[in-house]
């Protein structure tokens, strides 16, 4: 199979003696050696997400002389993000992620060309940006870009090296090679908003970015290095808490619409349309779900209205803060359900208002009906109402 | 047939937090119902309601895919493992 990189037109790079220097760790071997330097010296490689995942690669490929980087993101830094994204400081909170992660990563070599793109991948700007790099990684959090990102790389002829992580368990392979499978080939199709809950509700140990963003640097040098086996058409599974790497066999789907012999996609579509929803996370399904607000809830308590308060939140939620509710998580509600008062008035909260959403509809099918959504949850109470309580 | 079925960490809520599940089935699609008798909440991650696999969630026979095999009628051997791989897209946030 040819390598990618191996195509490019081959610019006039020496390394300067500073950078035999910093790099004599790859000279000495034979794997890498001066002409392995050149072309990651030579190699432009664009980041999809400075986050979790984008960390480690972003730190990594530059390490390695990785000539030229794109990074690609629109969020700002955040505390909780500094719990796994270990490009950032504690002082960059606030600071756009291109620019802070620019900083750093220049700061750890200044010899290398960083282009931020403060921007949303969009089917609209994808091609273009895609265009002038020669891997794709993504390293992105929602469904959506990751077949924006697929379709793009397999337009082009890219290969996308793909990493995805939840709570304990990752993913990880090279998508788009020639000959090899796409992410269509593995996932047809996006599973229904709300059925897969992201980092940002199910949560993710702070070491597990850390571990498959690394697995996708290697994999991006050896791909641009031309050296040894490309995890392609397998799929590496990981699992923290067994500690455990497994491998599956990945094929190129012959039917797939965008790899396959007969492509029927030819263009980038819709992609939130086509994973069933419009903005960055599914909206909470609030539609013919009353609702309470915050304030509203604390006059009524402090009116003294007898407001029965049910949270479906799990046991570990409930203990970083808790409006003295009732604990029910929604998953335990179905066999427990005995254990509530149909006739009293209800206000049903977790930490945004979702879940919630999801144990009213249960309730209603169920007969209740004296029930109150708390809008915005937790959260919302911690804004609105009390801001001693601790957000998370 | 003594078949192992790997449960990934999105839908071990359902299956009482355990990782693995042992059963006795001759073919794939034997395995699975018989998982999702045993955890009925299950059923619809795993299953359309027309009871088609769904189409995010891969189906593996030791490292192959059950759509290159036989699907849900491929038959299993004793030791076999099956896995389910879901689709998962955390990353950035």
């Amino acid at each position: 199979m040819a390598i990618p990189t191996d195509t490019l037109p081959k610019q006039e790079v020496k390394l300067s003696k500073e950078e035999i220097q910093r790099y004599s760790r790859h000279l000495i071997m034979p794997e890498v050696g001066l002409e392995g330097q050149l072309k990651l010296k030579r190699a432009r490689v664009l980041l999809i997400g400075t986050g979790g995942l984008g960390a480690p690669l972003g730190l990594y490929l530059a390490a390695a002389g990785v000539g030229h980087l794109g990074l690609v993101d629109f969020d700002v830094v955040d505390f909780s993000n500094l719990q796994r994204q270990v490009t950032f400081s504690t002082g960059d909170v606030g600071k756009h992620k291109t620019e802070a992660a620019k900083e750093r990563l220049s700061g750890l070599n200044p010899t290398i060309e960083i282009e931020t793109f403060e921007t949303r991948l969009t089917s609209e700007n994808a091609l273009e940006l895609f265009r002038d790099f020669d891997i794709i990684v993504d390293g992105t959090d929602n469904f959506p870009t990751r077949f924006l990102v697929n379709d793009a790389c397999v337009l082009l002829g890219k290969p996308n090296v793909y990493g995805s992580i939840f709570r304990f368990e990752g993913q990880a392979t090279v998508f788009g090679y020639p000959g090899g499978p796409c992410y269509r080939c593995l996932y047809p199709e996006p599973p229904p908003p709300g059925l897969v809950p992201s980092c940002a509700e199910g949560g993710v140990l702070g070491v597990l970015p850390g571990i498959v963003g690394s697995i996708q640097a290697m994999e991006t040098i050896k791909l641009i290095l031309g050296t040894g086996e490309p995890l392609v058409g397998r799929l590496l599974l990981f699992d923290a808490l067994a500690m455990r790497f497994r491998e599956l066999k990945l094929r190129r789907n012959p039917a797939c619409p965008m790899c396959g012999d007969h492509r029927t996609i030819t263009k980038l579509i819709d992609y939130e349309e086509f994973c069933g929803i419009r903005g960055e996370e599914a909206p909470p399904m609030t539609d013919g779900i009353p609702e309470i607000s915050a304030k509203d809830l604390k006059a009524r308590q402090d009116r003294g209205d007898d407001v029965f308060i049910l949270d479906v939140r799990e046991p570990h939620e409930y203990q970083i803060c808790n409006l003295n509710g009732k604990l029910i998580p929604l998953g335990e509600l179905p066999r427990r359900v005995n254990e509530l008062d149909s006739s009293r008035e209800m206000v049903v909260h977790c930490r945004s208002g979702k879940r919630s959403a999801d144990a009213i509809q249960f309730l209603q099918k169920a007969g209740f009906k004296k029930l109150l959504n708390l809008k915005g949850g937790v959260l919302a109470w911690a804004d609105e109402v009390d801001p001693s309580m601790p957000k998370y | 047939m003594a078949v192992k079925v790997l449960i990934p960490t999105p839908l071990r809520q359902f299956t009482g937090k355990q990782a693995s599940i042992e059963c006795s089935a001759t073919t794939v699609g034997e395995a699975l119902g018989s998982l999702t008798g045993s955890f009925a909440e299950l059923r619809k991650h795993l299953y359309t309601d027309e009871g088609k696999i769904r189409s995010f969630v891969n189906v593996y026979l030791n490292d192959e895919d059950i759509r290159f095999l036989e699907k849900e009628n491929t038959r299993t051997k004793d030791g076999d493992t099956i896995s389910i791989v879901p689709s998962i897209a955390g990353g950035a946030d």
